[in-house]
């Protein structure tokens, strides 16, 4: 017996950019089906998107949903995003946090779907039950994402409940790798998302509003609540983020061998230590701070303490939020060991609204290709060297200002400008995504090219290759096998949604225990079921969209020369795990 | 005796009010906002009677907003239908079947600490009960006795 005791959190919100319209429809057919998030995004997708449609045109749907746990449990503090990327042409799945999942629950809605684009640039004030089209023609061009989340700070009602969501320019400007900026620190960063609101002339949204959430077992809420919050503030599970962030990473990955350094010619960083967590926290850390009902506050903030230019003694602060990846792909990947340096870079990817992990392969590519003299200053203007931090800033903004063909080339992706230029055995992407901070084993690299959304968070092989050291290496159809079986787990997680750094305190159990006091019974296995299923029509989406199990599964050259913690990676180990995944996917998909 | 001696005890049981002990040390969690709606029970932020938002952007830090317990409330001052009436130790109890949502409370109150229940459309008052203080990781709560 399902059935939500919250009604309100099955309504689904459908904004029409192009009509400057909107309604909404209540779909207790999807959430108490598929719980939210992704399992919702999916559906909701499918129905709304020709997906034959260009990612940059009016045809293309953004979806965001939330889930059952949103509002109602610690953790659960994520929105998912889902649309067609530009960037791969292929699904676009993109996660955040900030205040972004529960603003949306508390405006009273479970989805939101944005259709169409719009003739003049708008945002979207949504509260009240009720969408404002907002004219964002004197917001366009803004230099700074900062600026925009200041101006819609003032003018916007809900303080404190609510998201405010924008795109920099390089969304405006269709760069392919522009994300979504929310609460100035978090980010649907992944996979294009910014690029497509500019097509639709979307500079940002703000959500909000407040409400209850009507449980079905008030004392078993309340009971299974507390197990829960005991669980993430008390118990070690969440130390790790607890302590010093996702940058704790840093120094363990370069001991084992694991840190992608210099566009991934070496997987140890000399300069490690001087960029690592515990450098930064012990004389920059500034400042903690929570995405919506989180304890753990894992989110970091460091201040820079800077100079006027023109006058002594006056000093402003600058505040810039750093996690792993952008110190990996905005560090190490570039080799920069000044903390400040890869800070101000952090900052200035942020301003533009852009990627961090995708900006920081393609100058990554760039830099190499320079070295090599396959590109010359004819084409980056600058000349890119390890640790530059300085000319990268530069180069950032070129990728945003597209000075010549090399930086609009640039601005399609790492893949698109390998391909035009050369170099693509070191252009580093999975499925034309650039890949993240881990080079820790087989498992890493077959959980990017697999993964629906080619993200290490998709099936974790990172961190199965380094559960392995020291351990026999199972066989490459093991490893598919125990990567989609983590990957069909993580499709609830999402749908919940709550945050996969939680992911240790959501057992199955606790999971159908939480869902219970809110009305739908499913138990553990009835779970892990429907993370297969909605784990097969998300990949079924991906294969309607055009993804080729032949063609697609392809892994960058690189990959096999630099040593990782398990040794050179086998070439013929990864084929037999792809022949096996290939196997297994049209098992599930039927496809 | 006896029964001298029980108003004796009675007295001692002091009224005991919420602080915010200092507000610097928020990481903007809202733990405590989710903890006194459930006491309703319910899920959401209806009926949150403490608030927190940011001074202006993520980067400069939370404000946490609740009733102080003033001794002579203004909030109970201006309600006209005599909703709102003066507690013991400072702040207010509301008689919800008096109230009708006007929202002179809002108005009245100079820390902008009375939350608005939209569903109900009326005040939603701090009890100072404390069960916030449970939910706060960061020692930025404490129920402390009333010494004013």
């Amino acid at each position: 017996m399902i059935m939500l005791a919250d009604k309100a959190c099955t309504r689904v919100l459908y904004v029409d950019l192009s009509r400057k319209t909107y309604w909404v429809k209540e779909r207790p057919d999807l959430f108490e089906r598929y719980l939210g998030g992704t399992g919702v995004a999916v559906k909701l997708l499918r129905e709304e998107m020709n997906l034959s449609a260009d990612p940059l045109g009016p045809g293309n749907v953004v979806v965001f949903a939330v889930g059952a746990f949103t509002a109602a449990y610690p953790t659960a503090s994520k929105t998912v995003a889902m649309f067609k990327s530009p960037l791969t042409g292929n699904l676009g799945e993109s996660h955040a946090g900030g205040r972004s999942a529960v603003a949306m629950k508390m405006a009273g809605f479970g989805a939101i779907v944005i259709k169409g684009e719009s003739d003049i640039p708008v945002y979207l004030s949504i509260h009240d039950g009720k969408v404002f089209f907002r004219d964002a023609s004197a917001l366009w061009g803004v230099r700074s994402t900062y600026t925009v989340g200041r101006v819609l700070r003032e003018r916007e009602s809900w303080p404190g409940l609510r998201a405010i969501m924008r795109i920099g320019r390089a969304g405006e400007r269709l760069i392919k790798y522009a994300g979504v900026v929310t609460e100035t620190y978090r980010h649907f960063g992944r996979l294009g998302l910014g690029a497509v609101w500019g097509s639709k002339k979307l500079k940002a949204l703000v959500v909000g509003g407040r409400r209850a959430i009507p449980v079905a077992d008030p004392r078993k809420y309340r009971k299974v609540y507390d197990k829960i919050y005991d669980k993430v503030v008390k118990s070690d599970s969440m130390k790790k983020y607890h302590d010093l962030g996702t940058p704790v990473n840093i120094i363990p990955l370069n001991k084992i061998g694991a840190l992608p350094t210099r566009n991934l010619t070496s997987a140890r960083f000399e300069g490690a230590e001087n960029i690592s967590g515990e450098a930064i926290a012990e004389t920059m850390l500034a400042r903690r701070v929570a995405c919506s009902h989180c304890p753990v506050a894992c989110i970091h903030i460091a201040a820079i303490r800077e100079e006027y230019p023109h006058e002594k003694y006056f000093y402003t602060t600058k505040y810039v939020s750093y996690d792993y990846e952008p110190l990996y792909s905005l560090g190490t990947m570039l080799g920069i060991s000044d903390k400040e340096g890869v800070l101000r870079l952090i900052e200035e990817v942020e301003v533009e609204g852009l990627d961090a992990m995708s900006t920081g392969v393609a100058l990554a590519w760039a830099t190499e290709a320079f070295q090599r003299g396959i590109i010359t200053e004819k084409e980056t203007i600058v000349k890119p060297s390890w640790g530059d931090w300085r000319t990268y800033i530069q180069m950032v903004k070129y990728i945003v200002e597209q000075p010549n063909e090399f930086y609009r080339k640039l601005g399609e992706g790492t893949e698109e400008a390998a391909k035009t230029y050369g170099g693509v055995e070191f252009a580093m992407t999975f499925g034309k995504n650039e890949m993240p901070g881990y080079h820790a084993g087989p498992a890493t690299h077959l959980g990017y090219v697999i993964g629906a959304r080619h993200s290490h968070l998709d099936n974790a092989g990172y961190s199965y290759d380094q559960k392995l050291i020291g351990k026999e290496y199972p066989p490459p159809e093991k490893v598919i096998d125990d990567l989609m079986k983590e990957e069909a787990w993580r499709q609830i997680l999402s749908s919940l949604v709550v945050c996969f750094f939680a992911r240790k305190v959501y057992t199955p159990e606790l999971v159908a225990e939480g869902l219970e006091a809110l009305g739908i019974k499913i138990d553990a296995e009835g779970l892990k079921k429907l993370g297969w299923e909605i784990y097969a029509e998300k990949y079924k989406l991906k294969l309607d969209m055009g993804f080729d199990l032949e063609k697609d599964l392809k892994l960058p050259r690189r990959i096999f020369e630099t040593p990782s913690p398990h040794g050179k990676i086998s070439e013929e180990f990864m084929q037999k795990a792809l022949d096996h995944f290939r196997k297994r996917i049209k098992e599930l998909t039927g496809k | 005796m006896i029964t001298l001696s029980a108003q004796t005890v009675k007295a001692e049981v002091k009224p005991k009010r919420l602080v915010v002990v200092n507000p610097d040390l928020c990481v903007g969690c809202m733990s405590c906002m989710f903890a006194c709606a459930r006491r309703f029970p319910n899920g959401g932020l209806a009926k949150a009677a403490i608030h927190v938002r940011s001074v202006g952007g993520f980067e400069r830090g939370f404000t946490v907003i609740v009733c102080r317990a003033c001794p002579n409330p203004p909030c109970a001052k201006v309600c006209p239908t005599g909703a709102l009436t003066p507690r013991k130790g400072g702040g207010v109890t509301l008689n919800p079947s008096k109230c009708i949502g006007c929202g002179m409370c809002r108005e009245a109150c100079p820390f902008g600490a009375i939350q608005w229940d939209t569903e109900l459309n009326k005040p939603v008052i701090c009890v100072h009960c404390g069960y916030c203080v449970n939910y706060c990781p960061h020692g930025v709560l404490t129920l402390e006795e009333v010494r004013w």
